[in-house]
């Protein structure tokens, strides 16, 4: 059904053969539809509520050896409106990961507090789903219940959990594969069902962590733009830790620099790029300048953080 | 399919049968050697037998119902042994690999056990249990049981951190993580340990009967030896040793049917 869908749209152009999702028709009722971004009866972002705010966290371990608490994320403070994408930039091991780790419920913080739509965050949770840099599939499971994976430990009945998994199969284009196993797909696919399973628990915040780290250089490519797509059309809070300086500003609102461990943010860089960007192209000024001032303030900061 | 991929295909085919053919003709080369030491008493055929003989006592034991009163009591003794081994033998090994307590406490005392020559302790068996079919039981199910606790505890603790993670991200109990993450992936492991424990349960099952036995294949094997019965001694062996084949055979088959996830052909 997914081939003969490929209809080009005139405004975005599909660079990835992403089938636009149809009319209300095509949509199985229980998949809530977010307001897309391109929609001009969006609220502009300012005036939307937080979705998810971090209020002074910190994070820290202790070290065996010297009995000293290691600081890794030093008070960090942040906001995320319904809708918005935020990317989080830094050096490696600067703790960008940690703190990503924290929202998800994975890693306890020792002071602040995290809160997702309003409630606080003691663990992990439902409202939350996290797309891992591994797609980290569980080997015996086909494909089509690796998806519903995440639904049946939240409890969903089987068969609404496979009508979902269904609807997320159709939009990460994975038909006919459902009854294959993670280890006779490429990467880049199971990548896409790593996000899938996430989608379908239909998570108030999308975390994820590097993504696309592990992909090859085309395939990673490829799926920036899937996912710009997709994030576009869903309308998902999204905040994502990248090694990829453009694959942040092409995705996100906003990209946050963190600055050396213990991390700290040290810019809230707004991309004004308008969307949707399926057309822009990576070569434009605009693009190129906020690439170059992104990396500069990382620069800076590894050199006074005494290299990498 | 390309014709190309056709031509790779039938050289492929010509090669197996090659070598089929090639280990086909080793065995019966060594069996006409086998047989021609006897037919031309190069060696007294009383010490090597010889092909001929061997099937013609295995023909006499069939028909007189020897072997059959044999091998019963034998796959008696391993059935038996072999289903405690696997019901005991998997929850401990599962338990050992799970609870990291129960791993501090027994496991020392397990590894013990594991170190000790089970054949050693035979004679306390007879003791214990008398030389009926209960001192063979437990001799088999304490040579079977060992590759399975050790496999299974394996698995339990080479697990995947990240699946675990993932688990933990979507709320699961340690339960949850238990049932949809660790009983599965240590499946293959236990496949490997029932293959382990079914070849030295069938070892526990002759040693047991030669060591003190009036029944069983074991005993058949003993007592022709002790007789100078040279054709029924390899009589007994050969049952062994096909038993042990179409067992392992068996187990790896049903083996690869659950592991069929680890296919390796990568599409796209």
């Amino acid at each position: 059904m997914s081939k003969l869908n490929l209809q080009k749209k005139s405004v975005a152009p599909n660079v990835t053969g992403f089938p636009a999702q149809g009319g209300a028709g095509s949509n199985p009722g229980n998949v809530v539809q977010l307001p897309s971004h391109g929609s001009p009866s969006v609220e502009p972002l300012s005036k939307r509520e937080t979705k998810l705010s971090v209020k002074e966290i910190v994070i820290g371990y202790h070290n065996k050896e010297s009995g000293q608490m290691l600081l890794t994320v030093d008070r960090v403070s942040l906001d995320v409106k319904e809708g918005e994408i935020v990317s989080i930039v830094g050096l490696s091991g600067c703790g960008k990961s940690t703190f990503l780790y924290a929202i998800a419920g994975l890693v306890p913080a020792q002071g602040g507090e995290i809160l997702v739509g309003g409630k606080k965050v003691t663990g992990p949770g439902s409202d939350r789903a996290m797309v891992f840099q591994k797609a980290s599939l569980l080997p015996w499971r086909r494909i089509l219940s690796n998806i519903t994976y995440g639904l049946e430990l939240n409890g969903v009945a089987a068969e609404a959990a496979e009508k979902k998994a269904h609807h997320y199969i159709d939009l990460i284009r994975l038909n006919g594969f459902e009854d294959h196993y993670p280890n006779q797909l490429s990467g880049g696919m199971q990548q896409r069902v790593n996000l899938a399973r996430a989608l379908a628990c239909d998570p108030e915040v999308l975390l994820m962590d590097e993504p696309f780290a592990a992909l090859d250089a085309i395939t990673r490519e490829l799926m920036q733009r899937e996912l710009l797509t997709l994030c576009e059309k869903m309308g998902k809070t999204v905040l994502m830790v990248t090694h990829q300086i453009d694959e942040a500003v092409l995705l996100s609102d906003r990209v946050i620099v963190f600055s050396a461990r213990p991390a700290q943010i040290i810019a809230d860089i707004k991309i004004t790029i308008p969307r949707p960007r399926g057309g822009v192209t990576k070569d434009s000024a605009e693009f190129r300048e906020l690439e170059t001032r992104i990396w500069s303030l990382i620069e800076a900061n590894a050199n006074i953080g005494g290299g990498i | 399919m390309s014709g190309h991929a056709e031509t790779l295909n039938k050289s492929l085919k010509r090669e197996k049968q090659l070598h089929l053919f090639l280990g086909a003709g080793v065995i019966l080369l060594f069996l006409l050697v086998w047989e021609a030491i006897g037919g031309f008493e190069l060696v007294n055929p009383l010490f090597t037998s010889s092909p001929s003989r061997v099937v013609k006592a295995a023909i006499l034991l069939v028909k007189d119902g020897t072997l059959l009163t044999h091998l019963t009591v034998s796959a008696k003794e391993f059935i038996l042994g072999y289903a405690a081994a696997l019901v005991i033998g998997v929850p401990i090994g599962i338990a050992l690999g799970w609870f990291k307590g129960f791993s501090a406490a027994f496991g020392p005392m397990i590894s013990a056990f594991y170190a000790t020559p089970r054949v050693a302790l035979m004679p306390l068996f007879i003791i214990w249990f008398g030389l009926g079919i209960t001192s063979k039981i437990i001799v088999v199910l304490l040579s079977a049981i060992f590759p399975l606790i050790v496999n299974l505890q394996t698995g339990m603790t080479t697990i995947d951190r990240d699946l675990i993670m993932v688990a933990r991200s979507y709320g699961a109990s340690r339960w949850q993580i238990f049932r949809s993450i660790a009983l599965p992936a240590s499946v293959p492991f236990m496949v490997t340990g029932l293959r382990l424990a079914a070849g030295r349960a069938l070892l526990g099952v002759i040693v047991a009967e030669v060591f003190g036995g009036s029944q069983g294949i074991g005993y058949l094997i003993q007592y022709a030896g002790a007789t100078f019965q040279t054709d029924k001694v390899f009589v007994g062996v050969a049952v062994v040793a096909t038993t042990g084949i179409i067992l392992d055979r068996g187990l790896h088959r049903a083996g690869r049917y659950f592991d069929r996830w680890r296919g390796d052909t990568a599409v796209g």
